[in-house]
């Protein structure tokens, strides 16, 4: 007893150690859990939703944090360079994080009226992962961001 | 549960101009994955469906799925073309309906 006293300090270190070893494991055996998406099932939401149209980068920008501490509220922008007239304009943003237990988000349906193509809103991340940014043009072209987010902590409850 | 919603669309604009709308809706977004204290699944319970119209016609959409946070805030931009009602819909999986409207004077 007497020893345990004196060694306090290093057994509660020595024990929180352990604690914190368990909480990793578990949050490791959370992760091997199916809360993924399938990479197959993304694709598949994004096949659905803009067709077989080739994908090309540019003209869409997504801003969002580095790092996400709380994966409850993660707020993300997409912003799409175009000038929003009768000939030319968004038809369609469409926002997928491919970590989550379902990769869709939100999809948005824009048309000359909206002036410019820039939205913003909060969106839930399980883990960190991979966002994308679609955005369906009126003349059929399809464009895409993508940035890699890390979530300190998920938001998708369990 | 009637929901609140909250908008901010400028009083005035002038035609042709481009103005920014927020919105924030009160609603718990419940996204079908969390499991109460006895382990059982919530059922899904959010807002799938988000229309602005300008006037009566449609000039936004949104579709939601469930990684959209509760309380779910949107901004979003429309051109003001006349003066006039701006309305708004927020419609969830019972189908229940928030409403929200703002007016505009456009010169």
């Amino acid at each position: 007893m007497t020893d345990l006293a004196r060694d306090m300090d290093r057994r509660t270190l020595i024990k929180v150690g352990g604690a914190g070893a368990l909480a990793l494991a578990g949050l490791a055996a959370l992760g091997a859990r199916p809360a993924r998406a399938a990479a197959a099932d993304s694709e598949a939401a994004v096949k659905k939703l803009v067709g077989n149209a080739p994908i090309k980068d540019g003209k869409i920008t997504l801003k969002l944090p580095q790092i996400a501490e709380n994966g409850n509220t993660v707020p993300f922008s997409v912003v799409v360079d175009s000038p929003m007239t009768e000939k030319d304009y968004v038809k369609a943003i469409h926002v997928f994080a491919d970590g989550n237990p379902s990769p869709g988000v939100a999809s948005f349906t824009l048309t000359p009226r909206s002036g410019k193509a820039e939205i913003s809103m909060r969106m839930r991340l399980a883990q960190t992962q991979d966002i994308r940014a679609i955005a369906v043009m009126s003349d059929g072209q399809v464009f895409m961001a993508k940035q890699e987010i890390k979530v300190t902590i998920g938001g998708c409850g369990g | 549960m009637a929901a609140s919603a909250k908008v901010r669309v400028p009083a005035t604009a002038k035609k042709g101009e481009v103005i920014e709308i927020k919105t924030q809706v009160q609603h718990e977004m419940e996204s079908g994955q969390r499991k109460d204290a006895a382990g059982k699944a919530i059922p899904r319970q959010i807002i799938n469906k988000f229309v602005c119209k300008y006037n009566g016609a449609e000039v936004f959409a949104s579709d939601w799925h469930p990684a959209i946070s509760a309380n779910p805030y949107l901004s979003f931009f429309i051109t003001a073309t006349e003066s006039g009602k701006i309305e708004f819909f927020w419609t969830d999986d019972k189908g229940e309906v928030t409403k929200a409207e703002a007016e505009i004077k456009v010169s």
